[in-house]
């Protein structure tokens, strides 16, 4: 039923706050997206039914013996990582666009990296959420404990540079009409720094190796997660722009 | 209110603008017709800071697009044929998530105005995907008049409503035009535009072709004003 329109109060000469607005738009992305993923479990489900179809066919394809699986685990690790994640981050950005709401978000007078940055808290939320639920099913699939506080570390890491450049190209991706195939054409080349970064350690934490040893992955890491979140900062508002 | 002079937008080797003089004063509701292509949808985006002039100059309020682009969003509403609101929200979370992005003071006391002028109080709990065309329409007026905007764009708001829903946006537009709001609105549905706007500006082929108000208008009609600018 339509409700009958009724007069509204004449409007105050208020104005919008105009400073102190950037941690709360960061907040309010991040809120926004929570609460309408945990309502619809449309992006979440598709990344964890996702994330469990790869280590299956995995664990049956590959049918490999104890000693050849624990070389390859951090490698099947990854690459499950990095394809529900690639979903996860198209999804994100669609939601956006089909609607028009990104062109609500851009009319926001916030500096348009607190959108960028709310957009990688929420797509980093998912992305941990999914690593939690899959890491368990991973280790009785694969029999490995992958509960190794370095090895979290590394997945933490890793995702921060994924989502970080992800979240990025995205943006710049979902403005196309190939959107879908566009972005792992875009990401897999950029983010190939990091998934060999995070392989490296992974499997070096896996293999017990003294931390002198992968220091140099993760230091990798780091600076790479550093960087491209930097150059993201700088890059998003030419990238949103028309 | 807003001043435009000489504005030019190319996309690649297209030129869509051709050098766009147009200005509003306050309070006026300026109905920007033309045919499909005219470049009416590029010019609103300019105007909303979506997207950047090629050429030529543009002041809102008294703050330059695109260097002054955060002020002017903070005194500027859009409504376009989209929505711009989240299905998976509530009519009232929308609301809040837009009032913390505009910072908007007082936040619940606003969105409960909002949401009484647009009549849609009864539903403010109700998840926005549930809400018919015209209820969606209706709430994304709410969301643009939010933070209290000097400036209002909307751009072919009517598109896919029917006529009851139609008759119901009439009224949110005259209330929210009643409240001294400067409005442009472009549409291709004469008799509605005749009906709400104050002035009537003709875009044709990247350039307004003929410009009036509803005085001078009232010695003809508006498809008559129409016809004779597109054919000029």
């Amino acid at each position: 039923m339509i409700d009958k329109v009724t007069d509204v109060k004449p409007v105050s000469n208020s104005r919008t706050r105009p400073s102190g607005n950037f941690i709360k738009a960061v907040a309010a992305v991040l809120w926004k997206d929570l609460t309408a993923e945990f309502r619809s479990r449309e992006l979440f489900s598709a990344m964890l039914v996702f994330s469990l179809l790869i280590i299956l066919i995995f664990n049956f394809a590959l049918e490999l013996d104890i000693k050849t699986r624990q070389s390859v685990n951090a490698g099947v690790l990854w690459a499950t990582f990095a394809f529900a994640g690639t979903l996860g981050l198209n999804r994100s950005m669609a939601i956006e666009k089909d609607r028009g709401c990104l062109d609500g978000l851009l009319l926001a007078p916030v500096d348009r990296s607190a959108i960028y940055f709310g957009k990688v808290l929420s797509n980093l939320a998912f992305m941990l959420i999914v690593e939690i639920i899959v890491l368990p099913i991973y280790s009785v699939l694969y029999n490995v404990n992958l509960f190794l506080p370095g090895l979290l570390l590394v997945i933490l890491l890793g995702s921060i540079g994924y989502v970080g450049v992800g979240t990025l190209l995205a943006a710049m991706s979902v403005q196309t009409r190939t959107r879908d195939i566009l972005l792992p054409i875009l990401l897999f080349p950029v983010v190939i720094p990091v998934l060999l970064a995070a392989v490296k350690a992974s499997s070096g934490i896996l293999a017990g190796a003294e931390l002198a040893d992968i220091l140099l992955p993760i230091n990798l890491l780091i600076a790479y997660d550093v960087i491209f979140i930097a150059v993201a900062f700088m890059v998003f508002d030419s990238v949103v722009e028309e | 209110m807003i001043t435009v002079k000489k504005l030019v937008k190319r996309f690649g080797l297209k030129t869509v603008l051709r050098g766009v003089d147009f200005e509003v004063q306050p309070g006026e509701f300026v109905a920007l017709l033309g045919p499909n292509g005219a470049g009416k949808t590029t010019f609103l985006r300019i105007l909303a800071s979506l997207s950047r002039p090629s050429l030529g100059e543009v002041l809102i309020s008294g703050y330059k697009l695109p260097q002054e682009a955060a002020q002017v969003r903070a005194r500027l509403g859009v409504v376009s044929h989209l929505p711009l609101l989240y299905g998976d929200l509530t009519a009232e979370e929308n609301l809040r998530f837009y009032a913390r992005m505009y910072n908007v003071p007082n936040p619940e006391l606003r969105i409960t105005e909002v949401l009484e002028m647009v009549g849609l109080e009864a539903r403010r709990r109700d998840l926005v995907r549930t809400f018919s065309r015209g209820m969606q329409q209706r709430l994304a007026i709410g969301r643009a008049v939010l933070h209290d905007p000097d400036v209002i764009l909307f751009d072919e708001p009517y598109t896919g409503l029917d006529q009851d829903a139609s008759s119901m946006l009439d009224d949110v537009l005259k209330t929210v035009a009643a409240q001294g709001r400067t409005i442009v609105m472009t549409s291709h549905d004469l008799a509605r535009a005749e009906d709400l706007a104050t002035r009537f500006d003709i875009l044709s082929r990247g350039v307004i072709a003929a410009s009036a108000s509803l005085q001078e208008l009232s010695q003809t009609n508006l498809l008559a004003f129409y016809r004779q600018a597109l054919a000029g």
